[in-house]
């Protein structure tokens, strides 16, 4: 995984554990952890996957752009493997 | 003139007597079905609740306060939170815990946008405004308006990272040693450590 990340800009129905405010936004891996069993298949009894788990740095100004409340501060969030892609 | 008449006309709490949810339900079913089975019994269930009951923002403090005294533990404390929590001799179960160091020119505040993860493991529950909708999503668009209405205004200068804990993670802030407690014993200071401190929307207490 290269350090600068997109989140995948998908919505799928059912239990999903990234945030709809990061989907689409481009970040830099901050650490590596887990594995974890993926919990949009755990939250259905189905036999989870395990999976990295990112810790997924943000500007604010990544995020919400130039109405950012300051642009500078940044947001670390957890995100699944699957849903992150390269962004260089 | 002392003002010592005061009128008792509290409203009374409603009586939690509407119909039960589906999850309620659900969970009462689930409950009676395991103690039926002989899984588990009313008394384990009980005991569990005061074991989660039992624990408050006092243990974190005395975290806190052995990373404000001992370096080494420090070092620990922010390599493997859950680690050095288990070497101080609290149960923290399953928790998986990273700690977040304050330092001069960073600001960390944690939140959970999705439900309300929190590290009851070692803090004991969560204050009921961080389960708010208002509390988990502004946290997130306008932190510093969150914290300047928690009463900490941050200068410009100074970096905010908000943290959302979004998956298996759970976290603590380690807040800046207040200055002038040099001679402070580390039980001392462990009283100056709040719970809004561990969270972010606070600093800790001014000795004295």
């Amino acid at each position: 995984m290269t350090s600068r990340v997109r989140v995948r800009n998908w919505h799928p129905p059912g239990h999903i554990r990234t945030p709809a405010y990061l989907r689409g936004k481009t970040g830099t891996i901050e650490r590596k952890l887990g594995p974890f069993p993926n919990p949009e298949q755990g939250a259905y009894g189905l036999a989870a996957k395990n999976l990295a788990l990112y810790r997924v740095r943000f500007t604010m100004r990544d995020i919400w752009g130039d109405t950012a409340e300051a642009p500078g501060d940044t947001l670390e969030a957890e995100i699944y493997a699957h849903w992150l892609e390269p962004a260089d | 003139m002392p003002h010592d008449h005061h009128d008792h006309h509290t409203p009374p709490r409603p009586d939690n007597d509407e119909p039960l949810t589906y999850w309620q339900t659900m969970e009462i079913a689930v409950r009676e079905l395991l103690v039926e089975k002989g899984v588990t019994t009313p008394e384990e269930i009980a005991g569990a609740i005061d074991r989660m009951d039992a624990r408050s923002p006092t243990d974190g403090a005395r975290v806190i306060a052995r990373a404000w005294t001992d370096p080494d533990f420090k070092v620990r404390l922010l390599t493997d939170a859950s680690a050095a929590c288990r070497e101080m001799g609290f149960d923290i179960g399953p928790m998986h815990l990273i700690a977040l160091e304050n330092r001069p020119g960073l600001h960390n505040v944690v939140v959970c946008t999705l439900c309300s993860c929190y590290p009851r493991y070692l803090i004991g529950p969560p204050p009921d405004w961080y389960k708010t909708r208002a509390y988990r999503s502004r946290t997130v668009r306008e932190p510093r308006s969150v914290l300047a209405e928690f009463g900490l205004t941050l200068p410009e200068g100074i970096e905010l990272r908000v943290h959302d804990s979004t998956a298996d993670m759970r976290y603590i802030v380690l807040p800046e040693r207040p200055a002038g407690t040099d001679d402070m014993t580390e039980d001392a200071l462990a009283a100056l450590v709040t719970r809004d401190s561990m969270i972010g929307t606070g600093l800790p207490r001014q000795p004295g």
